[in-house]
């Protein structure tokens, strides 16, 4: 007798409500509906009222964690328009910031996890490796998140000569910490148990569903927006793009940890390029946009960003579309979660790095009688870390 | 002093709602959490349900799909709860002021006790804005 399970729309732990419906058949899911636009503010409309300058901030806020790539994806499009080339200091300082919040995203990621697999040290650990992140990043740009750095031709602030040494030390100290955490990742039996051949996703399905980013590229679809559009510095810059095989929650995890390895060598290679330079301009001076229209990709964290804006040769953008990531990923739950156990479902929809954001209460639904049990977050989580204990009793583990 | 308040000033629980917002404040919140800051030594802790909370921490312009559920949850909250909005957003809205689908601030709808403006707020800001409530009490 199939149930449904209604997942959201909110979760007290972290990001924008979506609304999953699980279907289960006794433990495992076999159907899986998902509602989102919780967090719906309109922010196209909204954009079309606010100046060409004024836009970058208000993109930046479309999600918290990809407050670099908005902007980026958004001035490339408006340079797109405008045919410029910004300055090289300039493109040296967007692929810094950004490439550090790649770093810090991913970092994110993995504690979040852990916490759902059970093991919160991973959790408390890796957000504690992200706080010297944030610090480095309010030093070059004054925030900790929301960096409003981007500006239509360059970046609103140099970086600052002197926190150079220091970006390298934390740099240093991160790959340690990075090395760690993916090591535990690649030799932990019981995280194998958990995540390995589970939510596998392959590429053909990547193809239909439109799969973006660590979630495409797990699932061996070799595609990243900073190689295949390279964009500002990145044409300049060495760095591989990781992909896995299987397509499971085991290598979206990889995927991630290893990019973080590739963000590091971007940042080095940029300082290096910094160092080298004497100065220079770090922004072009725009005195109007002209009619026409412009498309900006960029490769944030969780995939291809992407914005069009078009012009009328007012001071404001006439049209603007954006097409975050997620929209895809999230998507792909419907092919990855049935079939799997309700305890997998958390892992599995988190691992598309949504983080999950909706589990404030599930209801389970008697689909006969109507009748309604409800279980919050904390129950999926606890299914969740049972299921990890039990694997790890019949490991033999501790 | 009641017993209830009493209860409510040591190791309040914390129950966090995202109204629509930009995930930023949710995830300074929870950075409040993690051993920089580690308020947890304090006995407060994040908790899954309404229904355990003393704090009810709220970020995000209130959207109209969220709005009932909003109401609901503090109709559902353990009485006497402390409301403290979080961000410019929670305070007033912030950047998406103007939004059609955007129905807040917070405090139009549901009592609010403090608010912690920035967008968003460090997590040093956020508890020192717990703490200033849990001192009045
Ligand atoms: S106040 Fe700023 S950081 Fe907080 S939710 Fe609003 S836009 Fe995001």
């Amino acid at each position: 007798m199939v149930k449904k399970i209604p997942i959201g729309p909110f979760h007290p732990i972290l990001e924008e409500p979506e609304f999953f419906e699980l279907h289960v058949d006794g433990e495992r899911v076999v159907d899986i509906d998902i509602t989102i636009g919780w967090s719906h503010r309109g922010i196209e409309l909204l954009s079309e009222h606010k100046t060409w300058d004024q836009v970058p901030f208000l993109v930046e806020r479309v999600c918290g964690i990809c407050s670099a790539s908005h902007p980026y994806a958004y001035v490339k499009a408006v340079e797109d328009l405008l045919q410029i080339e910004v300055p090289e200091r300039a493109q040296y300082i967007r692929v810094i910031v950004a490439e550090l919040e790649r770093l810090h995203s991913h970092l994110l990621w993995t504690g979040l996890a852990g916490h759902f697999l059970g093991y919160n040290t991973v959790f408390m650990w890796a957000w504690k490796y992200r706080e010297p992140l944030l610090d480095i990043l309010e030093a070059v740009t004054g925030n900790r998140n929301h960096y409003a750095t981007w500006r239509i031709g360059g970046v609103r602030r140099d970086l600052p000569e002197e926190e150079i040494p220091n970006i390298r030390e934390m740099l240093d100290e991160l790959e340690k910490k990075n090395d760690l955490l993916t090591k535990a990742i690649i030799d932990d039996p019981v995280i194998h148990a958990r995540t390995k051949g589970v939510g596998v996703l392959n590429q053909t399905k990547c193809r239909e569903y439109g799969a973006l980013g660590p979630t495409a590229r797990a699932g061996n679809y070799n595609i990243d927006a900073r190689r295949d559009h390279p964009i500002d510095a990145y044409r300049n810059v060495e760095f591989d793009v990781i992909v896995c095989e299987n397509g499971d929650v085991y290598d979206k995890a990889v995927v991630r940890q290893l990019e973080n390895f590739e963000a590091i060598r971007i940042i080095r290679q940029c300082l290096d390029a910094i160092e080298a330079m004497d100065g220079g301009d770090i922004l072009l001076e725009i005195e109007e946009v002209p009619p026409g229209e412009g498309l900006g990709v960029y490769e944030a964290p969780r995939g291809e960003v992407f914005h069009y804006v078009r012009s009328d040769g007012k001071n404001m953008p006439m049209r603007h579309k954006i097409r975050a990531p997620s929209f895809n990923n999230i998507l792909t739950n419907e092919y990855t979660v049935p079939g799997y156990s309700v305890a997998d479902a958390g892992l599995i929809t988190a691992a598309v790095d949504p983080c999950y954001s909706c589990t404030e209460r599930v209801g389970v639904v008697n689909a006969r009688s109507g009748e309604r049990k409800v279980l919050n977050e904390e129950d999926l989580i606890r299914m969740s870390r049972e299921k990890t204990e039990r694997i790890r009793r019949e490991l033999g583990i501790r | 002093m009641s017993l209830g308040l009493k209860a409510l000033k040591k190791s309040p629980w914390v129950f966090h709602v995202n109204t629509g917002a930009c995930n930023n404040c949710d995830i300074e919140i929870l950075d409040a959490l993690t051993p920089r800051f580690d308020v947890e030594r304090f006995g407060i802790v994040l908790v899954g349900s309404i229904r355990h909370a003393d704090v009810l921490l709220i970020s995000g312009p209130v959207t109209r799909n969220v709005l009932p559920r909003l109401k609901r949850l503090y109709e559902q909250a353990p009485k006497p709860i402390k409301v403290i909005v979080i961000g410019a957003c929670g305070c007033n809205c912030g950047i998406f002021r103007d939004g059609y689908n955007i129905i807040g601030p917070v405090d139009k709808h549901i009592p609010v006790d403090a608010y912690v403006p920035g967008c968003p707020p460090k997590p040093e800001t956020i508890i020192a804005g717990v703490v200033k409530v849990l001192n009045t009490l």
